[in-house]
């Protein structure tokens, strides 16, 4: 019963900060938005005894990829007007859309195939088990090359991030390493044979 | 009683709610992203449920591969405000009806 007041109250402010993200007007508010509903997600998925995806989504998602997003949002300077246009234009058929989705998913995933008689009551594990220790176990062993790889994927997203965003200014006096290692001795000294000068 | 089928609605329903903004805010790349993000995390919410209804059997890889979405999703978003940015700067627009310089 606690459970489930829980799980209701959480899922009512996920949804009803969904849609706020995709209503408001100000972008900086649908960031901030976004963030309430990635926290609440979160603590949906401590419900469902995630708890190291949980924290994960806290620190990652609202700690550095919000941040990033608000950093952009704020830095734009964007006509919110001019991007607000054909909002009403569009909003019967996004509704149309949305709800006919919804009606479909619910037909496939509502309680006649995956409801409480097939998948019963969620077992609890005990109080001893670590998620974490269970998740940590998986992933350095059977999941250790798929590991490696996000790792690549994360070290590809720094160095584009950063070629995509620098700016080469003209004045500036920066080294070129490639020229200063293939410069050699011959190209820049020249050895004068003369003879030495006599003191008078 | 909460069962599997629960969630998956309410899944279901922030991926609905997350397709109707793509198609209200189909000017704005910034609120575009922040949907895209929306879907990602209503699909990692059924597979954490999935993961959990398989708990009894001790078999995380759900939440394993909801650990390798999110550090994809994290690399899209870094790369997508990265370009945004880098189209902002050339064209000081993000609206997309104002983006058509490829069209023939």
């Amino acid at each position: 019963m606690y459970e489930q007041m829980v799980f209701y109250a959480f899922a009512a402010v996920l949804l009803a900060s969904a849609i706020m993200v995709i209503s408001v007007r100000n972008p900086v508010h649908a960031a901030l938005f976004l963030v309430l509903t990635f926290f609440t997600s979160a603590a949906v998925w401590l419900l469902l005894e995630a708890e190291f995806l949980a924290i994960v989504l806290v620190l990652v998602y609202v700690g550095a990829v919000m941040v990033l997003f608000l950093f952009v949002v704020m830095m734009l300077d964007i006509n919110i007007a001019r991007l607000r246009e054909g909002f009403t234009r569009y909003l019967p058929i996004g509704m149309l859309i949305a709800v006919v989705m919804a009606l479909e998913i619910g037909f496939v995933v509502g309680p006649k195939y995956f409801g409480a008689e097939h998948f019963g009551p969620l077992k609890r594990v005990d109080g001893q088990f670590s998620n974490t220790e269970a998740l940590g176990n998986e992933l350095y062993t059977t999941y250790v090359y798929p590991f490696e790889i996000a790792s690549v994927i994360l070290l590809v997203a720094i160095i584009a991030a950063i070629v995509l965003t620098m700016r080469k200014r003209k004045d500036n006096k920066s080294q070129n390493p490639s020229e200063q290692i293939k410069s050699r001795r011959a190209e820049n000294v020249r050895i004068v044979k003369m003879s030495p000068e006599r003191k008078p | 009683m909460i069962a599997l089928s629960h969630y998956l609605v309410l899944a279901g329903i922030l991926f609905c709610i997350s397709v109707a903004g793509i198609v209200l805010n189909r000017k704005n790349v910034i609120i575009l992203l922040m949907c895209i993000e929306l879907m990602l995390l209503a699909v990692n919410t059924n597979f954490i449920a999935f993961s959990r209804c398989l708990q009894s059997t001790a078999d995380t890889a759900g939440q394993v591969f909801v650990f390798f979405i999110l550090t994809v999703a994290a690399a899209e978003a870094a790369i997508g405000l990265a370009i945004l940015v880098v189209l902002f700067r050339n064209r000081s627009t993000i609206n997309v009806e104002d983006l058509d310089s490829l069209k023939g």
